[in-house]
């Protein structure tokens, strides 16, 4: 029993992880009906920057608690400014290019980013500091629950709550579920798209920053390549869900750590990365729509 | 001047966006930090001058109207193409130079070409895939490993020879494009490309990891090479050889491709990636036509893995992943969907650029990446665009009688 | 007289929207047929469901091709409907932009040629004569549309009125024996509406084909059919000749607002 709650609680962090990085992809396709590949490549680049600011604060002798915040805070802002650049460069122009040519600049995009961190910084796993406190439960629950997966599963419960309350009352985050609905229409109504589009962008970014620190601190180190498989699974976790919806992209997310956790606890731990994959083909062959997500009707 | 002040500002949000992963490099074992300021001031001048390039090229692809755009290479392409015999001759002068080539360069160079040439058909098969049929197959190499591994594994174990392997190989990876095909290939383009993306992972992730059947990550060494009439041959002489064999391979396919794209089944390929609701709708079989160019970019990788084993007679998953199939896509939409001479142009840009200019070989994949992007924004169509055949036939003389 | 199509209690359900409910049509060998009704009356999806591209909820649909008994079509892939001789336009023109004018009509012809890969690769002597009769055929077909200089031109470069007419050579191309046309003079000027009247009127005299069309251009779709039915909230409001149609109460109901001139 208690190897089963261990591997529940694994689960549950791992798909609060996903869930943040579900997020970006699935608002992202929902808005622009574009596979952010480049995505998870912000994630990394979030990951990164936190570790960057993490050691040089650790240089100077500042606590860890406030470590852990600012080094949150930078790399959100970094990595918004990211997803906001990509935005602009590779995907701006292609706004009326056939469905293929934006998801070939963003494959062009994820490759570039990659590139550029293994270029400028290095291709070895870095040692990530453990910024999350580490504190201890009382004895029964210390074997199944640790500190860390209770702050990931807290904080990323927190930003959904907090994101589903700026899409519902903001004015910005009505003119996003417009423009979801109806890019035409809301163009017509005064919405100004392009800020909706970048909004889009950039909060997507910031939640995967989030994720890229709370997942580094917890597993303890990072490269430049943990963005393109993190990126992966969380597409996947956005498809399950059904793509475009938020609800959605939680409960995928959280089905996706579910199935990894146990799948590696009680099957084998080799094939870790072929469930999520083999999650993704089935789903996609069988329900393209998602759990949450409406089927399309073709207009002819 | 408004321009310039613009890129000023561009210069520096990318001064500010890449401080951190450009100036900043931590060791985080020894505790040193070092601060880079000079790459800070080059991206600066850098991202200054790129932008001011982005925005003229930009203004410019705005003002053109896609139908007059009657370039340089547009026309000498049309020139090329309607006089067949210098179009033949530039095929022939090409040839001559690749078969005199091993007369005095030296086995290095050979093997360099050789690769060109494999990513020259590589490229062409996935050409079929992605630039006729217009299905985004981000898992081709998968196919490639299991032509690899067929030649490996049945080397191995049976001791089967590369002739008698080859068509297997081919064969194999044609049945497994089909069994991943049938039931993918009615999704939408960019779910194709995902779902192609995760099967390709999951051969590489299971090679890894089935070691009794694949040996696991050390891979397979020890495959034969080639035999070629029987002869013995040195080391140097078998590279020789497999160079030629691979001329031959090269003038098959781009025969191949040619012959399919110009006939019935290479029209409908097109249709289909134009309009696929309007294609099926004109009495074309949408599952069937898919699959068919699903299965034969399949079989050219299938083909081209059984080559790679043999030629390097050592293959293990790590030339596999999902880098492999993006170079090759990159050659793809570099050269120019679905254009022949492009995807030759690509795949030698791809290969032998970074092989002759050493100091670049580094950013190879940053370059790739960044052309990707670019690529997109500004020609669409690839460095050299399709061109459309003019078909003859009775009533012509009327229809140029007017 | 035979009846080239026979449709019988047709509905078709998008969740809980009925668009198109219960409608009977048929329409007779070289027979012109138009297909009337205020803009969402359902139309469109009528057309849809016939040629395939959604597959009706309730209802028969049974194509009768050369010889022999009708077939049922219901569900169908769009490409076999186009097998038994069934052809559409498209109401928004939907041409492979990127191919030559014949390419375009060649496609049409696609499902009457055998050519496979290996006829492709080896292109024997059969493959050779199945392309040039095919091209031939196509260019006297792009001839009778008055588009045989175009050839060689892509399909995004021809001007819109001739963009529609290529939609209707393609169709033809596909040796219909009931042409669909989705509003063949949508956009188009008096004097084209004009051309394109003869133009289908032609081509029903000459090829054998029926021709069953949605128009909101009145006065081609009086000049032009022989029958009319008109719809209306995806029902069938009334059929009968032109005559008919015009002095149907009912008609003019529907329409109020949208004025009949003819």
């Amino acid at each position: 029993m208690d190897y089963f709650l261990e591997l529940f609680f694994g689960g549950l962090t791992r798909g609060s992880i996903y869930a943040l990085i579900a997020l970006g992809y699935t608002m992202v396709y929902g808005i622009v009906q574009l596979i952010n590949f480049a995505h998870g490549e912000i994630y990394m680049i979030g990951a990164f920057t936190a570790l960057i600011v993490a050691s040089v604060l650790t240089f100077y002798g500042v606590n860890t608690v406030a470590i852990l915040i600012l080094a949150s805070i930078v790399a959100v802002i970094y990595s918004s400014a990211y997803g906001f650049t990509v935005e602009k460069i590779a995907y701006k122009p292609l706004r009326n290019a056939p469905r293929l040519s934006p998801l070939i600049s963003a494959i062009g995009m994820s490759i570039f980013l990659q590139n550029y961190v293994l270029l400028a910084q290095t291709s070895d796993f870095l040692p990530f500091p453990r910024l999350i406190p580490q504190f201890h439960f009382m004895e029964p629950v210390s074997h199944i629950f640790s500190s860390a997966e209770l702050v990931i599963v807290v904080t990323t419960m927190v930003a959904m709550v907090l994101l589903t309350l700026f899409i519902k009352f903001t004015n910005l985050g009505k003119a996003m579920r417009a423009t979801a609905q109806d890019k035409t229409m809301a163009l017509l109504i005064g919405i100004d798209v392009d800020r909706v589009i970048s909004a889009t962008f950039i909060i997507g970014s910031s939640l995967a920053a989030l994720g890229g620190v709370l997942i580094a601190s917890h597993i303890g180190q990072i490269n430049f390549y943990i963005g393109f498989i993190a990126g992966i699974k969380a597409f996947t976790a956005a498809v399950l869900g059904g793509i475009g919806s938020i609800p959605g992209a939680v409960l995928g997310a959280l089905i996706l750590g579910w199935t990894e956790s146990f799948a590696t606890g009680y099957v084998s731990s080799d094939y870790e990365d072929v469930f999520a994959f083999a999650l993704l083909v089935l789903i996609l062959i069988f329900r393209p729509a998602g759990l949450l997500g409406k089927a399309e009707t073709k207009k002819v | 001047m408004n321009e310039i002040i613009k890129s000023l500002k561009v210069a520096v949000w990318f001064m500010f966006l890449t401080f951190p992963i450009m100036v900043i490099k931590v060791n985080t074992v020894y505790h040193i930090i070092e601060w880079r300021w000079m790459n800070m001031a080059m991206i600066g001048i850098g991202t200054f001058l790129i932008s001011l390039l982005w925005r003229y090229l930009l203004e410019r692809k705005d003002k053109k109207k896609p139908s007059d755009g009657v370039t340089l290479s547009a026309r000498a392409q049309a020139y090329v193409q309607s006089r067949p015999l210098v179009k033949k001759g530039l095929g022939l002068a090409v040839l001559a130079a690749l078969t005199v080539i091993p007369s005095f360069a030296d086995a290095y160079q050979v093997n360099i070409l050789t690769v060109a040439l494999m990513y020259v058909v590589l490229g062409l098969g996935l050409n079929i895939v992605v630039g006729l049929a217009g299905l985004l197959d981000l898992g081709y190499v998968a196919f490639y490993a299991v032509g690899a591994y067929t030649y490996a594994l049945l080397n191995h174990s049976f001791g089967l020879s590369f002739w008698i392997v080859l068509p297997l190989g081919g064969f194999f990876a044609c049945i497994f494009g089909i069994l991943l095909g049938f039931p993918v290939l009615r999704l939408r383009g960019d779910y194709l490309a995902i779902v192609t993306l995760g099967f390709g992972e999951i051969i590489r992730l299971v090679l890894e990891n089935w070691s009794e059947f694949s040996h696991g990550p050390s891979g397979i060494a020890g495959i034969d090479r080639p035999n070629f009439f029987g002869l013995d041959l040195t080391l140097n002489q078998m590279n020789g050889a497999i160079y030629y064999m691979m001329i031959a391979f090269t003038i098959v396919t781009i025969f191949f491709v040619a012959r399919l794209q110009n006939s019935r089944i290479g029209r409908a390929w097109l249709a289909l990636r134009e309009d696929d609701i309007a294609c099926q709708a004109m009495g074309v079989g949408r599952t069937r036509t898919k699959l068919m160019a699903f299965a034969l970019g399949a079989t050219w990788a299938g083909l081209m893995g059984v080559v790679f084993a043999a030629k390097t007679s050592f293959i293990n998953p790590a030339s596999f992943t999902f880098l492999e199939s993006a170079i090759i896509l990159s050659i793809v939409v570099l050269g120019g969907m679905g254009s022949i001479p492009g995807v030759i142009l690509g795949a030698l840009i791809m290969i032998l650029l970074p092989e002759y200019m050493r100091a670049f070989s580094q950013y190879r994949m940053l370059i790739f990446g960044g052309a990707m992007v670019v690529m997109m924004v500004f020609r669409p169509q690839g460095l050299v665009s399709n061109f459309r055949r003019k078909y003859s036939f009775h009533g012509m003389d009327e229809r140029l009688g007017g | 007289m035979e009846n080239v199509i026979q449709v019988n209690g047709l509905t078709m359900d998008f969740g809980g929207l009925r668009a198109v409910d219960s409608v009977d049509l048929y329409v007779k060998d070289k027979e012109i047929v138009a297909l009337i009704g205020p803009n969402g009356a359902g139309k469109t999806t009528f057309f849809n469901c016939i040629t395939g591209i959604y597959t009706p909820t309730k209802g028969d649909i049974l194509v009768r091709s050369t010889k022999s008994q009708p077939v049922r079509i219901n569900g169908f892939k769009p490409n076999r409907v186009t097998e038994r001789g069934l052809a559409r336009t498209f109401q928004n023109i939907r041409l492979f932009q990127n191919m030559t004018v014949l390419e375009n009509a060649m496609i049409g012809k696609h499902c009457r040629l055998n050519a496979k890969i290996l006829g492709a690769l080896f292109r024997d002597k059969k493959t050779k004569a199945e392309e040039l009769k095919a091209a031939q055929e196509c260019w006297e077909i792009l001839k009778k549309m008055g588009l045989e200089n175009q050839c060689d031109e892509l399909a995004c470069n021809l001007p819109y009125g001739d963009q529609r007419k290529l939609e209707i050579a393609r169709a033809l191309a596909t040796e219909p024996r009931l042409l669909l046309l989705d509003e063949p003079a949508a956009g188009m000027n008096p004097h084209e509406t004009e051309e394109l009247t003869h133009l289908i009127r032609k081509i029903r005299d000459e090829e054998n084909i029926a021709i069953l069309l949605i128009e909101h251009d009145m006065k081609l779709v009086m000049n032009l059919s022989e029958r009319i039915y008109v719809m209306d909230h995806g029902q069938k409001i009334a059929d009968g000749t032109p005559m008919d149609i015009r002095n149907n109460p009912e008609v003019i109901k529907a329409y109020l607002g949208e004025e009949i001139d003819a």
